[in-house]
C-alpha cells in the first residue's frame, strides 16, 4: 500500500473538484443556504405568519339568536370579534375566507338556558386553516364561560357546592428538562437533514469522478499510469468523504449558527411551539457526538456512491442509478423522525435508520452505550464491505470498459 | 523491446456471445524501430495496444514490454511505457503544467527532476505560453503537445501509438507524426497502430496487418511488396485481408 500514491490521486482530484462549480454548489452552497432558510427563514414566516393571525379580528357570523337579546347582548360586548350581519351562505362565506366562522344559535336559547332545558350551539369553521381555527376557538371559548357561568348560578341557587360536578381536577406536568423537551421536537431532524445532506454532498463529486471520467475519456489516461487500481480508488475514494464530510460540517456549522441567529430573532415574536421550540439547547457534546455517528454512514455513502457510478458508462447514466439512492436512504431517515419509532437490537443493524435513530437519541440527551456501540461498529462493517466492493469493481476490465 | 507472445484476447458480449478481440498475435518490435499495427476498424489494433499498456490483461498469452512481463509486473511496465491514443483525453480542470506534472509524480519523479524534465519538454515542445492554462480552454493542437509531454515526463524507453492522428487537424496530425519519428531517432521502442495508408508508409520500419484480430501479414513495406507482388499498400492490405 503506497500512502504516497493514495496522496497524490487524493490531491490531483480535490483540486479538480474544488475548480468545478457544480461539486462547489453541492458541497457548500447546499448545507450553507438550505440550514439557515429552512431555520431561520420558515421559523421567522412560521411565527410572523401566526401572529398576524393572532392578531386578526375574525369575521364571526350570528346565525339565529333574534328571540335571545340577552345572548345578543353579551355577544355585542365580545371584545376581538367582529359580528357580521346574517347571510345564507355562510359555509361558502367560510370556505372563501369572507369569514372566519359562523354560530348557529338554537331558537328560544335565552328561555331554554333559563328553564334548563337541554340545547346545542353548533360552530361552523374551515378545518386546518389558521385563521379561522382562532375564530373559531374564541367563540367556543365564550360559550364555555357562559356555560360555566349558567352552571355556577344554577349550584348556587340550589345552594350546592360546586365540588358537586366536578370531583377532582386533572393535571398534567412535564418533568423532562426543556432540552429533552426541544430534542423530542427537533432531534429527529437535525440528524436527518446532516444524513441527506452527507448524501448529497458526495453524489456529484463520485459520478464526476467515476463516470465523468469514463466519458471525458480520461479514465484510459489514468490507468496506462503506474499507480495501482487500488490506490487509484482509494484516491479517489477519499476526495468524495472529503465532500461528503465537508458537506455534513458545513450543515452542522450551519445548522448550529442558524439556530442561534434564528432563536434571537425569534425571542421577540416567539409563543406557543415556537416557543417550544427556543428551548431547544443544541449543546457542543450531542452535535460532535452526530457527527461521529454520521461519519461511518459517510464513508458508506461515498464508498455506494463510487461502486455504482463506476458501473455508468456516462455521467447522465449514473445520475439514472443513483436518483432511486435517494429514496433508499431518505426513507429509513424519515421513518427515524416520526413518533414512536424506537431504537432496539434489530433497528440497531438497518444502516441509515439505525444513526438516524440514535442521532435522535443524542440530541435529547440520551446515550444508550449499548446501541452507540453497536451501530457504530456495524455502520464500520458496512463501509468496508462498501470500500472492498468499490476496490474489487475498479479491477474489473469489464466495468471499466463497458461499452 | 516489446514481444507479444501468442496474445489472446477474449470478451463476453450479451448478443454475439464470446468474442475474440485479439487470436494469437506475436510479434517483436526493436528500440529504435517504428512498428505500424494496420488494421481497419474493429480488427483488434487497440485492444492489443491495451494489453501491451497494460490496460488489459490477456485472456492467454503473455507479452515482454521493456524486459517486464504485462501479466507479472504490469506496474514496472507502465513506468516504462508511455501510451498516447485518441482516447486518453486531458484533466479539463487542470493546467497543461498540473496535468504533466500529476502524471511525473505518479511515475515516482521526485521534485527537482520533475521540475527538470517539465522546463526541458516545455520547451522543446514550445509549450511555454500556455503552461498555466486550463486544458479545457487549449487549443486541440494545444491539447496533443500536452499529451505527447504527459508521455514524455517519465522518459519511457517505449512508446505506443493508439490512433494518435484521428480526428486531428493537418498541423496537429503533423505535430504528432513529427514526435513518432523523433522517438525513433532517440532509440525508442515504437509502436503505432492506424488505419491510414500513408502514415505507415511515412513511418513505419516494420507493419504487421491485423484482422479479425489475426495477425496475418508482418515485415518491413520491402518484405510485403516483394511476397505479394504489389506496390501499393492498400492492395496489399486488400490482397491479405480478403485471403
Amino acid at each position: 500500500m503506497s500512502l504516497r500514491n493514495i496522496g497524490i490521486v487524493y490531491r490531483k482530484e480535490l483540486v479538480d473538484s474544488l475548480r468545478d462549480r457544480r461539486t462547489l454548489i453541492s458541497m457548500t452552497a447546499v448545507p450553507l443556504l438550505l440550514m439557515p432558510l429552512l431555520t431561520i427563514g420558515l421559523g421567522v414566516v412560521m411565527v410572523r405568519q401566526v401572529g398576524q393571525a393572532r392578531e386578526e379580528i375574525p369575521k364571526v357570523m350570528i346565525l339565529g339568536g333574534e328571540d335571545s337579546p340577552n345572548l345578543r347582548a353579551e355577544l355585542a360586548k365580545l371584545e376581538g370579534v367582529q359580528i357580521v350581519p346574517q347571510a345564507r351562505d355562510y359555509a361558502e362565506e367560510i370556505s372563501s375566507k369572507q369569514i372566519r366562522a359562523a354560530v348557529e344559535i338554537p331558537a328560544g336559547f335565552d328561555a331554554k338556558l333559563a328553564a334548563g332545558e337541554p340545547m346545542s350551539v353548533k360552530i361552523y369553521m374551515y378545518e386546518g386553516e389558521l385563521r379561522s381555527g382562532f375564530g373559531a376557538d374564541r367563540m367556543q371559548k365564550f360559550f364555555r364561560d357562559l356555560r360555566e357561568r349558567a352552571i355556577r348560578e344554577r349550584l348556587e341557587a340550589r345552594q350546592l357546592p360546586e365540588s358537586l360536578i366536578r370531583p377532582f381536577d386533572i393535571m398534567q406536568q412535564n418533568v423532562a428538562p426543556p432540552e429533552k423537551v426541544g430534542g423530542a421536537i427537533l432531534g429527529g431532524l437535525v440528524p436527518y437533514f446532516v444524513i441527506l445532506l452527507c448524501l448529497t454532498g458526495a453524489m456529484y463529486p463520485a459520478m464526476d469522478l467515476t463516470a465523468g471520467e469514463k466519458e471525458r475519456g480520461t479514465i484510459e489516461t489514468i490507468l496506462c499510469s503506474p499507480v495501482s487500481r487500488t490506490h487509484l480508488v482509494l484516491g479517489k475514494f477519499l476526495m468524495v468523504l472529503t465532500a461528503s464530510v465537508a458537506t455534513a460540517v458545513l450543515s452542522i456549522i450551519s445548522m448550529t449558527v442558524s439556530f442561534v441567529v434564528g432563536k434571537k430573532l425569534l425571542q421577540g415574536v416567539g409563543s406557543g411551539a415556537a416557543g417550544q421550540i427556543l428551548q431547544i439547547t443544541m449543546t457542543g457534546k450531542a452535535i460532535l457526538s452526530v457527527f461521529v455517528m454520521v461519519l461511518p454512514l459517510a464513508v458508506l455513502f461515498s464508498a455506494a456512491l463510487l461502486a455504482i457510478s463506476l458501473f455508468a458508462k456516462s455521467f447522465k447514466e449514473a445520475q439514472s442509478y443513483i436518483s432511486p439512492l435517494m429514496i433508499v436512504v431518505v426513507l429509513p431517515a424519515v421513518a427515524a423522525v416520526l413518533p414512536g419509532v424506537e431504537l432496539n437490537t434489530t433497528l440497531a443493524l438497518l444502516p441509515v435508520l439505525n444513526t438516524s435513530l440514535v442521532s435522535k437519541e443524542i440530541m435529547t440527551g440520551t446515550y444508550h452505550w449499548k446501541y452507540i456501540a453497536l451501530i457504530f461498529t456495524s455502520s464500520c462493517i458496512y463501509a468496508a464491505a462498501a470500500i472492498a466492493i468499490a476496490v474489487k469493481l475498479f479491477q474489473r476490465e469489464d466495468v471499466l470498459f463497458r461499452t | 523491446m516489446i514481444e507479444a507472445q501468442d496474445l489472446v484476447k477474449r470478451f463476453r458480449d450479451k448478443t454475439r456471445g464470446e468474442v475474440r478481440a485479439v487470436d494469437h498475435v506475436s510479434f517483436r518490435c526493436r528500440p529504435g524501430e517504428i512498428f505500424g499495427l494496420l488494421g481497419a476498424n474493429g480488427a483488434g489494433k487497440t485492444t492489443t495496444l491495451r494489453i501491451l499498456a497494460t490496460i488489459l490483461t490477456p485472456s492467454e498469452g503473455t507479452a515482454v514490454v521493456a524486459g517486464y512481463d504485462v501479466k507479472k509486473e504490469p506496474q514496472k511496465v507502465r513506468t516504462s511505457v508511455g501510451f498516447l491514443s485518441t482516447a486518453t483525453a486531458l484533466y479539463g480542470r487542470l493546467s497543461a503544467q498540473e496535468m504533466v506534472e500529476y502524471f511525473g509524480r505518479l511515475h515516482g519523479l521526485d521534485e527537482p527532476t520533475l521540475r527538470q524534465r517539465i522546463n526541458a519538454i516545455f520547451g522543446r515542445l514550445e509549450m511555454d505560453d500556455f503552461r498555466e492554462r486550463r486544458c479545457d480552454k487549449l487549443s486541440n493542437g494545444m491539447k496533443q503537445k500536452v499529451s505527447i509531454a504527459r508521455t514524455l515526463v517519465h522518459d519511457p524507453s517505449v512508446m505506443i501509438f493508439d490512433e494518435p492522428t484521428v480526428g486531428l487537424d493537418v498541423m496537429a496530425a503533423r505535430t504528432i507524426v513529427g514526435f513518432i519519428r523523433e522517438c525513433r531517432d532517440r532509440g525508442k521502442t515504437v509502436i503505432f497502430s492506424t488505419h491510414v495508408m500513408s502514415e505507415v508508409e511515412k513511418l513505419c520500419d516494420r507493419i504487421g496487418i491485423i484482422h479479425d484480430g489475426r495477425l496475418l501479414a508482418e515485415g518491413t513495406l520491402a518484405d510485403l511488396r516483394q511476397r505479394f507482388g504489389k506496390q501499393d499498400l492498400e492492395d496489399i492490405f486488400v490482397e491479405v485481408v480478403e485471403q
